[in-house]
């Protein structure tokens, strides 16, 4: 039970349980799942779609962090993202046509690449500070979607990119097994090599890694360059599902949920350590927050307020004073050595 | 090393100008030349009815930004300012159609703004949460209590609030409304308190390492925390200026205004490190965001987006050059 307690993905999971249990108590039917057409369906389906575009954006956002970095541009190139895909749709004669919507694609993504490739540049080889190099490109971002679309909201009709919003593969929402299977690759990647390992000696000590010869700098544009990329994919995968390019609403306020599900994993803003594990339940958590609000019957639009209480009940727990003092008042019943008394303490720390 | 650079430097060249106002020299600069520019471009551009249009218009981003400067110099930073504007003007608009008497809406609509402020400080200092985490959680607090007390606009009838609201000083052309006087005055306030005061130094030293401040022996924890209070103040009252202003309260106001507010802060040359900085420069840092959105006006043709464009390229070239000032500096 002690060890369970400590794991670092503990608090998240509790965090995720309590939702899906307040769910399942509001609408005994929230956890099941048909299958209709072939497709699954269901509330649990539903979230892992949603989640998808976070997911991708968190990732990349967890592998910044942990390079003592932060990225607060993806908003605005999940804007430019969508805004470049559906402007060149519309403007091709065909926007069915295979062709044309994979140029689509490889246009948005590799806008997108430059725009990280930018960031990186600004962080890496000029040493500016991340907040304020990546905050540049969330300022004129917009800006730039804007001018791209011609400041009017783009729509679009084609099957094949709806496809990646709104569409189904092997039963399960195409966005959902894209971000879900970019994660798997990435998180492989990352902690199957020595890449992980080198991206948490950057930012634990930047200056001492660097001595001890990993290559900090082409790592840190490394990463920066990652999350641009996984920002647009995400910008593609929020443009099909809506169909439409909103230079003003796509993604905005993601590179804040993005952040959220990264500390609510427990991965810290100050670098190093880092926990792709616990980003995928924090952005499950942030999901399903969401969708908790709309089953409870509460207007959306309220939903920062309890993104809030959680954030701040999870990096309270989190803290290191509150850690010390959990650990002081687990400890002390063994101390005391009293069996009876240690008794009631776990389940009050599962109440606090 | 680098401490003991700018003594060379000075030593060196005795009537050089303090390297730490260049970047709120520059701003200056930028300023004027954009006042140039935009004077010979534009028939009716340096006209006292367009310059004070320009304080009218950003009364309440002068406050944010004065807030801001006293977090940014502890090196921390203060996300919720725009969502705090908004649930004050919220608070206000609420309170006065209930029927309270602006006496005492005034000050809980300041309040709730301090309260904030104070619990984002307690949760830094004493949690020990990154200050970009807790004022994102304070953000999204503050935006969804908005929407919990009114998710519709409530427009502002009371007649002693439109009064105070609408109280404008006119001199020739020149004019001033209550929101510009009580920003200025927190203006001024804010730079004796920086300038002038323990608890203004004490800021400064905490930018400048909150180590070597604690083994100095100043109240660290008193300061970090007055900070928070300072900007959640600020933005308290700046939501009551924007009330003024725009007569209603409304939930979504004040979207991405505290990128504003940064915008401004850094480029009035505060360093987001902390610990160098003027309250001044960050004024200077709004007039310049306003005067771009003027320009754009008087341009015409050119689309709003562009200023979002042009204040990203603004803070480029800032952020450059105070890079660069630094890197000379080592």
């Amino acid at each position: 039970m002690r060890d369970v307690l400590r794991h670092h993905l503990f608090w998240p999971v509790a965090a995720l349980v309590a939702l899906l249990v307040a769910n399942t108590v509001a609408r005994p039917g929230f956890l099941a799942v048909t299958v209709r057409d072939g497709h699954l369906f269901g509330a649990p389906v539903d979230i892992l779609r949603t989640t998808a575009p976070l997911l991708l954006v968190a990732l990349g956002m967890t592998l910044v962090i942990a390079t003592r970095g932060i990225d607060l541009s993806v908003g605005a190139v999940v804007a430019v993202s969508g805004a470049v895909a559906l402007s060149h749709l519309a403007s091709a004669p065909d926007p069915a046509a295979p062709g044309t919507v994979l140029t689509a694609i490889g246009l948005a993504l590799a806008l997108c690449l430059v725009l990280g490739v930018w960031n990186g540049f600004l962080v890496s080889v000029l040493g500016i500070q991340p907040i304020i190099a990546t905050l540049i490109l969330m300022t004129a971002g917009r800006g730039v979607a804007m001018l791209i679309t011609g400041g009017m909201i783009t729509t679009v009709n084609s099957a094949p990119f709806k496809v990646l919003g709104s569409g189904f593969w092997l039963g399960l929402p195409t966005a959902a097994v894209l971000a879900f299977g970019v994660f798997a690759v990435v998180a492989y990647v990352v902690r199957r090599t020595a890449l992980g390992m080198l991206l948490e000696a950057t930012g634990i000590n930047p200056a001492a890694s660097r001595l001890s010869g990993v290559r900090s700098r082409t790592l840190t544009w490394t990463v920066y360059a990652a999350s641009g990329l996984f920002a647009g994919l995400a910008g593609l995968l929020i443009s099909a599902d809506t169909m439409a390019a909103d230079a003003n609403n796509a993604g905005l306020f993601i590179e804040l949920d993005a952040i959220l599900a990264v500390v609510i994993g427990g991965t810290a803003l100050s670098g190093g350590k880092f926990n792709l594990s616990g980003t995928l339940v924090g952005a499950l958590v942030i999901a399903t927050l969401e969708r908790t609000v709309t089953v409870l019957g509460i207007s959306p639009l309220v939903t920062p307020l309890f993104m809030a209480l959680v954030v701040i009940a999870v990096t309270l727990l989190q803290s290191p004073r509150m850690r010390e003092r959990l650990t002081a008042v687990r400890r002390r019943p063994t101390t005391g050595a009293q069996r009876p008394a240690a008794r009631p303490d776990p389940t009050e720390v599962t109440a606090g | 090393m680098t401490t003991s650079a700018p003594a060379r430097w000075t030593a060196a060249l005795p009537v050089r100008l303090d390297r730490r106002y260049l970047p709120v020299l520059g701003t200056f600069v930028v300023l004027a030349l954009m006042l140039v520019v935009g004077g010979t471009r534009y028939d009716n551009f340096l006209t006292p009815a367009v310059v004070s249009n320009l304080f009218i218009n950003n009364a309440h981003l002068v406050v944010l930004a004065v807030g801001m400067t006293f977090v940014i110099l502890t090196g921390g930073i203060d996300l919720s300012v725009g969502a705090v504007l908004a649930l004050s003007t919220v608070v206000t608009a609420a309170l006065l159609q209930a029927g309270w008497p602006v006496p005492v809406v005034l000050p809980l609509a300041v309040g709730v703004g301090t309260v904030i402020g104070l619990a984002h400080g307690l949760m830094i200092h004493y949690f020990q949460v990154q200050p970009f985490v807790a004022t994102l959680a304070g953000m999204f607090f503050a935006r969804g209590l908005c929407f919990l007390i009114a998710p519709e606009s409530i427009a502002i009838g009371d007649p002693a609030f439109v009064g105070l609201a609408s109280w404008v000083q006119i001199a020739g052309q020149w004019r001033m409304t209550s929101s510009v006087l009580i920003a200025l005055i927190v203006l001024g306030l804010a730079f004796l308190v920086l300038h002038l005061t323990r608890f203004g130094r004490t800021v400064y030293a905490i930018g400048g390492g909150e180590q070597s401040a604690l083994l100095m022996g100043l109240p660290v924890a008193r300061t970090k925390v007055l900070a928070y209070v300072v900007s959640g103040t600020c933005a308290g009252l700046g939501g009551l200026l924007f009330a003024m202003y725009s007569r209603s309260g409304y939930s979504l106001t004040g979207v991405a205004m505290e990128l504003d507010a940064i915008a401004a802060v850094v480029i009035g040359g505060t360093l987001l490190t902390g610990g160098t900085g003027f309250v001044l420069g960050s004024v200077l840092g709004v007039l310049v965001l306003g005067l771009i959105q003027t320009i754009i006006t008087f341009e015409g043709t050119l689309s709003s987006w562009w200023t979002r464009i042009v204040i990203g390229v603004l803070l480029l070239v800032f952020v450059l050059l105070q890079r660069a000032l630094s890197l000379r500096r080592t």
